[in-house]
């Protein structure tokens, strides 16, 4: 609300009794933990002292301008990600949906003529015109397109193609590798869930044994890891639970240590988020974990639990709120990890994706929202699973469920890639398949 | 045009450590640690056409000494050994969109990369060519996999392409590929030996890389070299004892070695001395909880007592939630003897505890009120002189009146 503003948790004359105690035994962890600390503490010091009447404010404007121009344009230090460049088309499109901004049309039928140029002849999208098709780009791909939402872009998707492309990643043990001849991980499972649900590519066959080979990531600390064994991250755990919610398969998790978890990587001081225990707060991971509480509210809503809030997610919001409006916006547009860091288009994306979770509690028919500051800083909602917005994934499985499934009869993990420019050619050289 | 390097005056160290400003210029050469390489006179490389000079014989790359004239990149598409192949430009369209402003180089050598990828073209000048992408992004997972076919068409030598990742992890430690890469030559070869020794140097300088503990699991699982990770990890612990790193990776060697009950006890003491030590150490906390949670937390005779004894001394969030646990698991599973007075006796402690937890550690408020109520609820008996939780601003709603979440 625009009348009195909420007092701000970090100001609290109480917050700097939430700062880490490192009972004198002094660690890398700690050293690292009390840094952070202290320069977060600057920050709400000095916001203090600016602001009598403390009204955190979404740069809007700047965010948009640093937006609009990147959706064109990107300096030689965006080479590192020149296999990434769906990503950078999905980061920005859906930065741009969360606050709001129209793509203009010609901009939109731009972005679907580069996407379709990033399609492999066999299937998938790869990160840039003429490389090898890849999980991850192709589940940017779908999903930039389905924010653009327009006939043209959702004809763009090969779908016969694209399930040909998904099972040609698919190990038998259930998991699937992020290309072909390439490392096996969560994040597949996730991307490839997403994409064949969205445009109704969904085989059973596609994902037999998937959902052992994900809940087998489910570790001791509660959280989800890259590959079974290792440590709880939240990325990860946000990929395999959000791959499970797709195929109705949550319930199969221990969601009471799943939570147990995740409301544990929230930072008593900085209000944001941690990816794993021990470890330090970063914006991206106000998507990335909190978007988990959505996931778990809804699943133990289906299991019966009826002392669920009718009103709020059960991590702290505005705390998370404050994270990212004091700290984490870059006064020249664009967000960042933590302060000090350098602004890049996948902090915008996920601290805003964030701070539109931390704002919307519900779904069209149970909707309670809490803005910090100004009512302007309000964001589009965004859905917890794909994460765009759901007005968008609607749309996307209006059109695509018309469709029929495709015959998807290839067999699964069918190429071992020796020649170089046809991923689907299967010649007995090449890559051990992991 | 490019400068011509003569033979270095001065002679270099061969302990000396060049850092990457050092071969600024030298177009296939990075950040190399001289201890590793072998130095050598070499005859010119195809690739870069230098004269006799001392070379690396990891990147072909001429070393030389600060006071040489540093050499400039030549472009592909001016050196004659190239000229047969016709370079293909990035085919973004008429209008594009996230357009990379590709410096000079970068477009010259994927120019390069992308012709010899169209005509599958499997020869050392190509092998050569992967370093260059490489070296301008190694995220590019295309290039890397062109370069595994090379590796294997030319029947490349293996060790020499260990000793090349080696050097380009060290520079590039958290880029998924580059780990990929290795993991695959470490198959081809059946040869494990350097990578317990390789993956500590790198977690040496960063204790908790994913990537790192990622290849080590594999390694040790694939070629069953448990011996002496345990001590491995204890001696990480030591060094950092809030490394959740290095528990995840006990939890991983108990688990797959001895297994947790015959472990366990010693495991629980491991725990609290730890704790002890550091009460405010998540980590300790979360292993002691993980380890004793398939058997339930309240079938660990004489544990709760244990920490009901820390909690004057120690006390932490982490213990009152530990506390909290315990309570709970004494509810689920409570045998047949035990009396429903005892059940509700345990329940106000619980629930006290979720009380004390939602005033102290704020950060968690809706959760512990939430855990709160769903134990009453679980739990309770229908007596209702039952207070309901202060501070719960939300007191439970019958299933059929809350709202359909779609």
């Amino acid at each position: 609300m625009d009348g009195v503003p909420t007092p701000l948790r970090c100001f609290n004359e109480c917050h700097s009794a939430a700062m880490f105690v490192d009972d004198g035994v002094e660690t890398v962890t700690s050293r690292e933990q009390k840094k952070v600390e202290r320069s977060i503490e600057e920050v709400f010091s000095v916001y203090k002292q600016i602001h009598s009447l403390p009204q955190p404010t979404l740069l809007r404007e700047q965010h948009y301008q640093y937006l609009k121009k990147g959706l064109r344009h990107l300096s030689d230090a965006y080479e590192c990600l020149d296999a990434s460049r769906p990503w950078l088309c999905f980061w920005i499109l859906h930065s741009l949906e969360l606050l709001e901004e129209p793509i203009p049309a010609a901009v939109a039928s731009d972005v679907c003529h580069f996407l379709a140029r990033c399609q492999s002849p066999a299937g998938g999208f790869a990160g840039g015109p003429g490389q090898h098709a890849h999980l991850a780009p192709t589940y940017a791909a779908v999903n930039a397109l389905c924010i653009i939402g327009t006939e043209q872009a959702y004809n763009i998707i090969d779908r016969e193609k694209l399930l040909d492309f998904l099972m040609s990643v698919k190990q038998p043990d259930g998991s699937f590798v992020m290309h072909v001849g390439g490392e096996v991980d969560v994040r597949s499972a996730y991307c490839a869930a997403s994409v064949a649900s969205l445009t109704n590519i969904l085989t059973p066959k596609l994902f037999e044994d998937t959902t052992n080979w994900i809940l087998s990531c489910q570790n001791w600390e509660g959280g989800l890891s890259g590959v079974p064994g290792l440590e709880a991250h939240g990325g990860y755990t946000f990929c395999g639970t959000a791959a499970l919610v797709i195929l109705g398969k949550e319930h199969m998790l221990d969601l009471k240590a799943l939570l147990r978890w995740v409301v544990s990587r929230q930072m008593r001081f900085e209000g944001g988020f941690q990816g794993r225990c021990n470890k330090l707060v970063d914006g991206c991971y106000s998507f990335w974990q909190a978007g988990l509480l959505p996931l778990l509210h809804r699943a133990l809503f289906k299991q019966g639990e009826s002392e669920l809030s009718r009103q709020r997610w059960m991590f702290e919001q505005q705390a998370l709120q404050e994270y990212i409006l004091l700290c984490c916006q870059n006064p020249t547009g664009g967000l960042v990890d933590k302060p000090g860091k350098s602004r890049d288009f996948y902090h915008t994306c996920y601290c805003l994706s964030g701070l539109s979770i931390a704002q919307h509690f519900g779904n069209m028919d149970l909707h309670h929202e809490m803005i910090l500051g100004k009512e302007d800083n309000r964001l589009a909602p965004t859905h917890p699973v794909y994460n765009i917005c759901p007005e968008k994934v609607a749309q996307a499985l209006q059109h695509f469920h018309r469709l029929p499934v495709p015959d998807g009869n290839r067999q699964p993990g069918a190429s071992a890639d020796a020649s170089v420019s046809d991923p689907t050619a299967n010649s007995g050289l090449g890559d051990h398949q992991s | 045009m490019f400068a011509i390097i003569t033979l270095p005056t001065v002679v270099l160290d061969a302990t000396a450590n060049l850092k990457k400003h050092e071969l600024e210029n030298v177009s296939c050469c990075a950040n190399v640690n001289v201890n590793r390489l072998l130095l050598s006179v070499n005859a010119p490389h195809p690739c870069c056409q230098w004269p006799r000079a001392l070379t690396c014989t990891i990147y072909h790359a001429p070393l030389v000494s600060r006071q040489e004239i540093p050499p400039v990149f030549l472009c592909f598409r001016d050196r004659k050994e190239w000229a047969d192949l016709e370079p293909v430009p990035q085919d973004d369209g008429p209008n594009p969109v996230v357009k990379i402003a590709y410096s000079e180089k970068f477009s010259d050598v994927y120019d390069y990369f992308r012709a010899l990828l169209k005509n599958d073209e499997r020869s050392e000048r190509a092998f050569a060519l992967t370093s260059e992408a490489i070296e301008l992004n190694a995220a590019n997972y295309t290039v890397w996999h062109y370069r595994r076919v090379l590796l294997q068409a030319l029947s490349k030598d293996l060790r020499e392409e260990m000793r090349y990742i080696t050097a380009i992890i060290e520079e590039q430690p958290k880029n998924y590929q580059v780990w990929h890469h290795r993991r695959m030559v470490v198959e081809w070869l059946n040869d494990p030996s350097e990578e317990l020794e390789f993956i500590a140097d790198i977690l040496s300088q960063d204790a908790k890389n994913y990537h790192a503990w990622q290849h080590r699991q594999w390694v040790i699982q694939e070629y069953k070299l448990w011996d002496d990770e345990l001590d491995f990890v204890e001696n990480l612990l030591e060094e950092d004892v809030r490394n959740n790193s290095a528990w995840n990776q006990r939890h991983f060697v108990i688990s797959h070695t001895s297994g947790f009950s015959d472990a366990m006890e010693r495991e629980i003491q491991y725990c609290l001395y730890q704790i002890k030590k550091a009460p405010n150490n998540e980590s300790a906390w979360n292993y002691l909880k993980g380890i004793l949670q398939p058997l339930g937390l309240s079938a660990q005779p004489g544990l709760l007592e244990r920490v009901l004894e820390l909690k004057q001394t120690h006390c932490s969030p982490y213990l009152l939630a530990f506390l909290f646990d315990c309570y709970e698991d004494a509810l689920e599973n409570s045998k047949e003897n035990v009396a429903e007075e005892e059940q509700q006796k345990t329940l106000k402690k619980a629930l006290e505890i979720c009380q004390l937890l939602a005033q102290e550690d704020t950060i968690r408020k809706e959760y512990w009120l939430f855990l709160g109520r769903s134990l009453k609820n679980k739990h309770g008996s229908s007596d209702p002189s039952d207070e309901p939780l202060a501070d719960d601003p939300e007191p439970s709603v019958p299933v059929s009146e809350q709202q359909e979440m779609s």
